[in-house]
Order: C-alpha cells, then structure tokens, then sequence
C-alpha cells in the first residue's frame, strides 16, 4: 500500500471518538523492545541494523491485525513524507531522522506503528481519539504477545524488557495523553497543575513530546517511570491524574463563562477575526487561535459538526502537511505561511459565524464549580 | 527528564564538545547519572558487545542488553534514584513465565519430597514424585528430565539415592512450540 493513500485520510485518532473528546484530543501507549544478544540501534553496524530489520519487519508483517497495512524503509520516505508521519504521531522526531536500516510499520487505520531501529530495535505505539489509555494499551499488548512468539526479546528476570536507555527498562511502555486545555492557560492555573502533576512522577510536555514547546494549548501528559509498577498500575495512575486534570478544566471554563464571560467572548472572536481574514500566519499563531475555535465548538458557539472541520485544522496546517499535495519542492517559510492563511480561511468560509449570543453562561453540566 | 536535542552552537554553549568531563549522560540521564556509572570499574567493555564505561557516559545509551549485567555496579543507584522501584512488577514474554512458574512449582515439590524423605513419609514421597513427572511431561527439556530420573531413583530403591543419570528413562520429547 502506498503512503499517499494512507495520508490522504486522517487517522483515526484524529477523525474518530472516544470518551472525553472535547478535553483529551488522543490517548497512546507505546511498548519499547529488543532483541536479545544484538547491539542496540544506536551501537549496532548497519549490517546488523539490517538483519535486525528484516527479522522484525516480517514477524510485524506475520501479524492479523497488521494484514493491510503500509511498510516502507525510512531510506525510501522523503523528508515531507516523514515530516507528515511525525506530525500524525505516527512515527517520532527521532525516528524520522534515521535513514538506512530503520523502517516503519503502520495500519491503515493509522492506530497502530511500529518504528523499526528508533532508539530501541522495536517501538510499537497504539493511539486512538479520546481518554482511552485502558483500550490502547490492549491494542498494544496484544500485538506484543504475538510478536514475541517469534521474536526472542531481551528480558531480564530482574529488570524486565532491557531497552537502550535506561529510562525506558521495565515495562517499556510509555502512555501519554493528549489534552486541550485553554480553559487552565487563559485563568493561568496551567503552570500549577504541570508542576505538581511532575512532583508525582508524571510528565507534561508540548505538541510533539520531549523538549517541545507547548502549542495551541495541547498538552501530552505520560509516565516518567517504567520500573517497578505494572503496566495496569502506570496506566491507572495516569488516568486517575488525567481525570483530576479534565475536572480543573472543565471548572476552569465554568469559572471563565460565569465571571469573565467577555474575556472569553472576545478571545474567540478575535481568534475567528484573525484566522478569516490573515493572508499570513505561522504554524504557531494558527494553533493557538484554532484553540479557542475548537473551544468555542466546545461552548456551542459553533455547530458540533463543525467539530472534524477544526481539529483537521491543527494537523492541517503544520508544515509538512500542508505540502504534502504540492507536487513543488520544499516551500519557504513565507510561502508556507500565506499557503495556511488561505488553506484556514477557505475551511472557515464553511462554517457559520459564531453565535456569541448563543454562549452559555450558567452551568450546563454538573461540576465542581460551586465548591470552588 | 529531559532528552535534548542539541544544534552545533548550543552543543558548544552546553559544553557537550568539551572534554573537560562533561557527560552527556548527566544531561539525558539526570545530573549524577555520570557519577554513578563511574561505580563501574574504569576501562570495563561489555564482553558481548564491547561497548565501554567510557561510551555510556558519553551516549547515556547502553549498547546491547548484556550491558545491563555488565555495567550492573554503576547502573543500580542510577535505576533506583531514576525509576519508583527497582524490580519489574510488570508483563513477562509468555515463554519465560510459563518457564518460571514451573521452575517455581518444581523447586518446592523438590524441597517437600526431600522433607517428606528425611521424615520417610514414603506414601506422600511417591505422591509428590508422580506430580513432579506430570508436570515434567507437560513440557519436558534435557537438563530438568535428569530431575526425574534422580527423584524415579529414589522411590524405586527407596533408598536415599541422589545422583543416578539418565538411561532408565524414555528419551524426552523436544520442546513443544508454545
């Protein structure tokens, strides 16, 4: 199957629904494994990446739930192609830099990706739309049940699945969500909330993971710690924290439309204002104010259909995507940018204008607002 | 932690060029992580892959699994002080756990038989013989069938006989595929 087929729809994560949609954009897991006896990618000679990519593309390969499913050496992807997998969340940062002998797996569904020699030989991911960590991590185990009926992966008695880093030993697993929280910025209770999530041993990092920036007020929040927990243990820590955080959210906005409803008002008008009229605008200023659209969405502003339209907006406008029908080579960043001013304001033609009268400003649902 | 990804000038300014004993391992792994590995003896290589002491606090990155039994000295402190606990808890490969829940099972039917010897409780001996050779049978290998030969040894003379190599016996079947 062809990569261009794959990219030409969105990813389930991103299209689908799960619990708590509005507030948790998508929920992943992703299992690190090696093979037992061969230098890790970092230290291995590229005949021996080679052959460990073999053995693991076709037992991968073997597996029912990948039967349609795209396989490409990264050597064979363009830097766009893998740009646009990167910002899918299909692949890392780090993955797309590598070159010969390293390699990545995917479904059609785009749920599950397998990246061969990242770091580690084998890192095997499972994402879907909405807080759903329990369900991923299913997807994802059950895989690595299969796959190691026919890969022999480095496991030590003590220590558990050995990783190259080891940051990773244990487990192996890694469970992030990621959270769409304007509410918690705009009363600046976010900076609170990351601190003392961190004191737990739990991470909260930006858009595209370690040592990114946080944009349009996404945030990925994920385990620190893969030894000495079980995977169900990490993972219902997770949600646990992931809950109170929806909860501060969701009170956070309560808050904002009962006592600075104007404040709101005017921050997702001026947001609408900007991206219908812009002839120029950077990736970064884009995500921050299809924030507050998405918000308004979220507040009934907007027709709940227009909901899809939105979120296609956040991966729409990165770079690499907006591209990636361009048959031109690499576009500067000027040209990228008058490219997304026109790309959001034909999308935005489509929707109606707010309806700021329509905003609710009593409590719709049942929160914690009035213990507060 | 942080992992970092560094540009040449920000290489520099971090002093990740500098060899005046800046490791990278302090800056991916947490500061001390360098510190700590160094309670691995100096100038000791993996036998499996030859990656070095001197190479893992460069990289902050192991260089095959058995790095991990051979760096173990510097390693401990740097996992307890890194993680919540300092053994998996968690999933174990099918293969090894149906592995290691008969070794288990095996050692304390062992130990019971022996007791139960010692005390010439021979009615009970010859019970726990028959669930040992059942659980044998169940997924038989070479170097545990030298087990049942030693303890069919025992009943059968009821003597207290403790080595007694295999021959008796059928030969095992191989490993089934799980």
């Amino acid at each position: 199957m062809k990569l261009s087929r794959i990219i030409a729809n969105t990813g389930e994560w991103l299209s689908g629904s799960g619990p708590h949609d509005q507030i948790v954009v998508s929920s992943r897991v992703r299992l690190a494994r090696n093979l037992r006896g061969k230098p890790f990618p970092g230290w291995a000679k590229k005949a021996e990446r080679v052959a460990v990519l073999e053995e693991i593309r076709g037992a991968v390969g073997q597996l029912p739930e990948m039967e349609e499913s795209f396989s490409e050496k990264l050597e064979d992807l363009s830097p766009l192609e893998k740009q646009v997998l990167v910002e899918r969340h299909l692949i890392s940062r780090e993955h797309a830099a590598k070159g010969a002998g390293s390699a990545v797996v995917m479904n059609t569904a785009q749920t599950l990706s397998f990246m061969i020699n990242e770091e580690d030989h084998l890192r095997m991911q499972a994402i879907r739309a909405g807080l759903q960590l329990d369900e991923v991590f299913a997807m994802i185990n059950q895989a690595d049940s299969e796959l190691e009926e026919s890969l022999d992966f480095a496991f030590h008695n003590e220590l558990g699945y050995l990783t190259a880093c080891p940051t990773n030993v244990g487990t192996g697993m890694r469970a992030s969500a990621m959270l769409h929280l304007p509410g918690l910025v705009i009363s600046e209770q976010v900076n609170k909330i990351i601190n003392s999530v961190n004191k737990i041993g739990l991470a909260v990092r930006g858009l595209h993971g370690e040592g990114t920036e946080a944009m349009g007020n996404l945030f990925q929040v994920s385990n620190q710690t893969t030894l000495g927990e079980t995977e169900e243990e990490i993972i219902g820590r997770l949600n646990k924290v992931i809950f109170q955080i929806l909860e501060h959210e969701q009170n956070a906005r309560q808050i904002l439309l009962q006592q600075r409803a104007e404040t709101l008002l005017d921050q997702i008008g001026r947001a609408y204002g900007i991206l219908c009229h812009a002839h120029s605008i950077t990736s970064k200023e884009a995500l921050n104010l299809i924030s507050f659209i998405k918000m308004g969405v979220d507040l009934g502003l907007f027709p709940y259909k227009s909901r899809l339209q939105v979120d296609e907006l956040f991966i729409e406008t990165q770079p690499a995507h907006l591209q990636k029908g361009l048959q031109v080579t690499k576009l500067g960043a000027e040209e990228r940018d008058s490219l997304r001013a026109a790309l959001i304001r034909a999308k935005l033609k489509m929707m109606p204008e707010p309806e700021i009268g329509k905003i609710p400003t009593t409590p719709t649902t049942t929160t914690r607002s009035e213990e507060s | 932690m942080q992992k970092v990804n560094l540009c040449e000038g920000c290489s520099k300014e971090k002093g990740v060029n500098d060899p005046t004993g800046f490791a990278l391992a302090d800056l991916l792994l947490g500061l001390g992580a360098a510190q700590e590995i160094e309670k691995s003896p100096a100038g000791i290589r993996c036998p499996v892959c030859g990656f070095s002491q001197t190479d893992l606090k460069k990289t902050g990155r192991l260089g095959c699994s058995a790095c991990y039994d051979a760096f173990a000295e510097g390693l401990t402190g740097m996992l307890k002080n890194m993680h919540r606990g300092f053994v998996h808890t968690g999933k174990v490969p099918v293969k090894l756990a149906v592995a290691r829940r008969r070794a288990h099972e095996m050692a304390r039917l062992e130990t019971s038989l022996a007791s139960a010897i010692t005390l010439e409780h021979f009615e009970e001996a010859a019970s726990l013989r028959d669930k040992i050779r059942r659980l044998e049978v169940e997924d038989i290998s070479p170097d545990e069938n030298k087990a049942v030969n030693r303890i069919a040894a025992v009943s059968e003379s009821g003597e207290n006989v403790v080595s007694h190599e295999a021959g008796t016996f059928p030969t095992p079947k191989p490993r089934k595929k799980p």
